[in-house]
């Protein structure tokens, strides 16, 4: 291990990280002084393709993106999980890719029953 | 050592801070999807934690699965609720009651199980490697194997269920 | 060891550096992209603002900042506000992990790096800033209260979620072989001998169909399809506000050029480096040895740059179903089979022995 790992790597990040507030704050407040202000009622209402806007967007939408999410969070928790298994891939010989594969084996189950489920089709 | 104690004492009590108020505000705003923004503040809070625990890999894992992911899935819930109205409608008082007898309860745990405890002395967290991810990667794969492959399952579970739930809605 | 406040001034330079040189490429892409797509389309492209329209860019900003500020009445105002600057704000992030270029030694003998940070888990931070780049999109599309904002703003996210679960396996197979998550350690293994797209050319290919849906660019531009959604998320969006969707875009595209050509093509390191730099007398750790690496690296990035923007005017647009298919369907059992593949051929020694 060199000696490079310790919580101070992540100062720079924050350097960075005031460097792009300023500039996003700083451009924000610049826009916002320089352009002109003519309010009328019209322009400030929503857009809906030239007609007068009817209700809000405050709708519920279709659940199918509500499933993709959920499905998201899954995944990504496996594949998170994959990260310290090939970084010490090497070191862990046959006995780790067995593990590795019997839990991606697991998650094949789990996809082929959403595709076989039909929870990613889009169109029915 | 570029890092002395009392700079990392007074980001940990700042983090706390910050990790507290975002924390408090998540309760106390009235619109849920600042509730969700200050959650992810929250988060980003304990993640700074973890790094100056020098536990690396679980900074950013609760960062990409709980802030990037879990939290992206609460937003998507809010909006797909009927939102009309920006303030949440007035619970009645027994539901109040057993949610505050439930908030009550699991403090009263939480402070058992802490108490329990024993408090690991860490008079130099910054010289710690285990929180790293290769250092976590052998251990996990190792003594932890078989809890690691029963999360598997677990998960395996969690999409069936997803899925139940899913599609019952559509039909 | 260096001091503190050197090493405060020092990095906060390179931060400012980083940043600048992020701004300043999105802000040209915007030319090349005119400039490239007048090209295949046998037209002139901007030529008026300077010599070869070179000015285009900088009249462009001058134009945003000039507009007027347009926030709905209906609209949530602060996260309205809110979401451009996430947009803009992750995506300067990202560019934080990425080395332009070798060691700078200076004559005292300490190591100047050309990167911001280099830190341990490089490749998670970059999907966990991706992964927060979500809620620019997202608030701002809701906070619009826009029909056409809400539909372009699910959409964005719902793709980049997809996305970036094929992206992240994609990853793995290429961690399997380096042993490292660290930006610097991936690219520095590839100073000698084929860089890593020679051993994972599918998860190159992975890695960069995800980059492109990441970045919403074409053919994944489905969030802004005007044809369908007015502007997408950014549908009630004005003066500088839309600048920094649209500019955030292009800083996306800009460091994921750089990711993938870093990964992927070596970065600062190229065939017969080391032979080079001997015969002209260069010494390891020089200026001038980090200024080649940095050309190099950049004109790399440059060419990436050039492949997105072919891509764009090239291929038409997929239909959302087409492009969860793609994601789901085909690149997560893809890039599962990359991994596959990998682990037994490199696992092949060790798995023989285990059941001899």
């Amino acid at each position: 291990m060199n000696a490079s790992n310790t919580p101070f790597d992540y100062f720079p990040l924050i350097l960075m990280f005031i460097v792009a507030a300023g500039f996003v704050v700083f451009t924000m407040v610049v826009t916002h002084w320089l352009g002109p202000k003519r309010k009328t009622k019209i322009k400030l209402d929503t857009f809906e393709c030239g007609i007068e806007s009817k209700g809000n967007a405050r709708v519920p939408f279709s659940i199918k993106y509500f499933l993709v999410a959920i499905l998201f969070v899954l995944f990504d928790v496996e594949v998170i999980f994959m990260y310290p298994w090939a970084v010490n891939f090497k070191e862990l010989g046959a006995l780790g890719i067995i593990e590795m594969f019997s839990f991606i084996a697991l998650l094949l189950v789990g996809f082929y029953y959403i595709i076989a489920k039909k929870a990613l089709t889009w169109e029915d | 050592m570029l890092l002395n104690i009392p700079l990392t004492q007074y980001l940990f009590y700042f983090l706390s801070f910050v990790a507290l108020l975002c924390g408090l505000m998540v309760v106390f705003s009235k619109n849920p999807v600042h509730s969700v923004l200050y959650l992810v503040l929250t988060f980003f809070a304990i993640a700074g934690h973890y790094i100056l625990l020098n536990a690396q890999f679980l900074a950013i894992v609760h960062i990409v699965v709980y802030a990037g992911a879990i939290m992206v899935l609460f937003l998507f819930v809010i909006m797909l609720l009927n939102l009309n109205h920006d303030s949440e409608p007035h619970k009645n008082m027994l539901l109040k009651g057993a949610a505050v007898l439930a908030g009550g309860l699991l403090l009263m745990v939480l402070t058992g199980s802490l108490k329990g405890a024993e408090t690991l002395a860490m008079h130099q967290p910054l010289n710690t490697q285990v929180g790293l991810i290769k250092n976590l990667g052998t251990v996990l794969f190792k003594d932890f194997l078989f809890p690691f492959e029963i999360s598997s399952i677990l998960l395996l579970g969690a999409m069936v269920g997803a899925v139940m739930i899913g599609k019952k809605e559509i039909k | 060891m260096l001091l503190v406040s050197t090493f405060i001034i020092y990095k906060s330079i390179v931060c400012v550096a980083a940043f600048a040189v992020a701004l300043g490429v999105a802000a040209y892409s915007t030319w090349i992209e005119r400039k490239f797509s007048a090209v295949l389309q046998d037209r002139k492209g901007p030529n008026r603002a300077g010599p070869f329209g070179l000015l285009q860019p900088l009249a462009d900003g001058v134009k945003m900042f000039m507009k007027e500020e347009i926030i709905p009445n209906v609209s949530n105002k602060f996260l309205f506000i809110l979401g451009p600057s996430l947009a803009m704000l992750t995506a300067c992030m990202t560019g934080a992990i990425i080395p332009w270029g070798k060691d700078f030694v200076a004559a005292d003998g300490t190591a100047y790096a050309l990167q911001v940070t280099d830190i341990n888990i490089g490749f998670l931070y970059l999907f966990g800033v991706v992964s927060i780049g979500v809620y620019g999109i997202m608030i701002g599309g809701w906070a619009s209260n826009n029909k056409y904002s809400l539909l372009g703003a699910i959409r964005a996210s719902s793709q980049m979620i997809s996305y970036e679960i094929a992206m992240g396996l994609s990853i793995i197979a290429l961690i399997m072989t380096t042993g490292s998550l660290s930006f610097r350690e991936i690219l520095n293994q590839q100073d000698a001998g084929l860089c890593n797209f020679c051993y994972q050319p599918l998860g190159f290919l992975i890695f960069f169909i995800c980059a492109l849906a990441e970045t919403n660019r074409a053919p994944f531009d489905l969030p802004e399809c005007e044809t369908e959604l007015v502007g997408g998320y950014h549908t009630e969006y004005s003066s500088m506000k839309l600048g920094f969707y649209l500019f955030a875009e292009y800083i996306n595209m800009f460091v994921s050029s750089a990711v993938l050509a870093g990964v992927y093509f070596g970065g600062y390191n190229f065939p017969f480096a080391k032979e080079f730099y001997e015969t002209c007398g260069i010494a390891e750790g020089s200026a001038l040895m980090s200024l080649i690496g940095f050309l190099v690296y950049f004109m790399k990035v440059i060419g990436f740059i050039l492949l997105f923007m072919w891509i764009r005017w090239t291929l038409p647009r997929f239909r959302y179903d087409q492009l969860m298919d793609l994601g789901w369907k085909k690149l997560i059992p893809l890039s599962i089979l990359n991994i596959v593949v990998t682990g037994i051929v490199m696992g092949w020694k060790d798995i023989v022995a285990l059941f001899n």
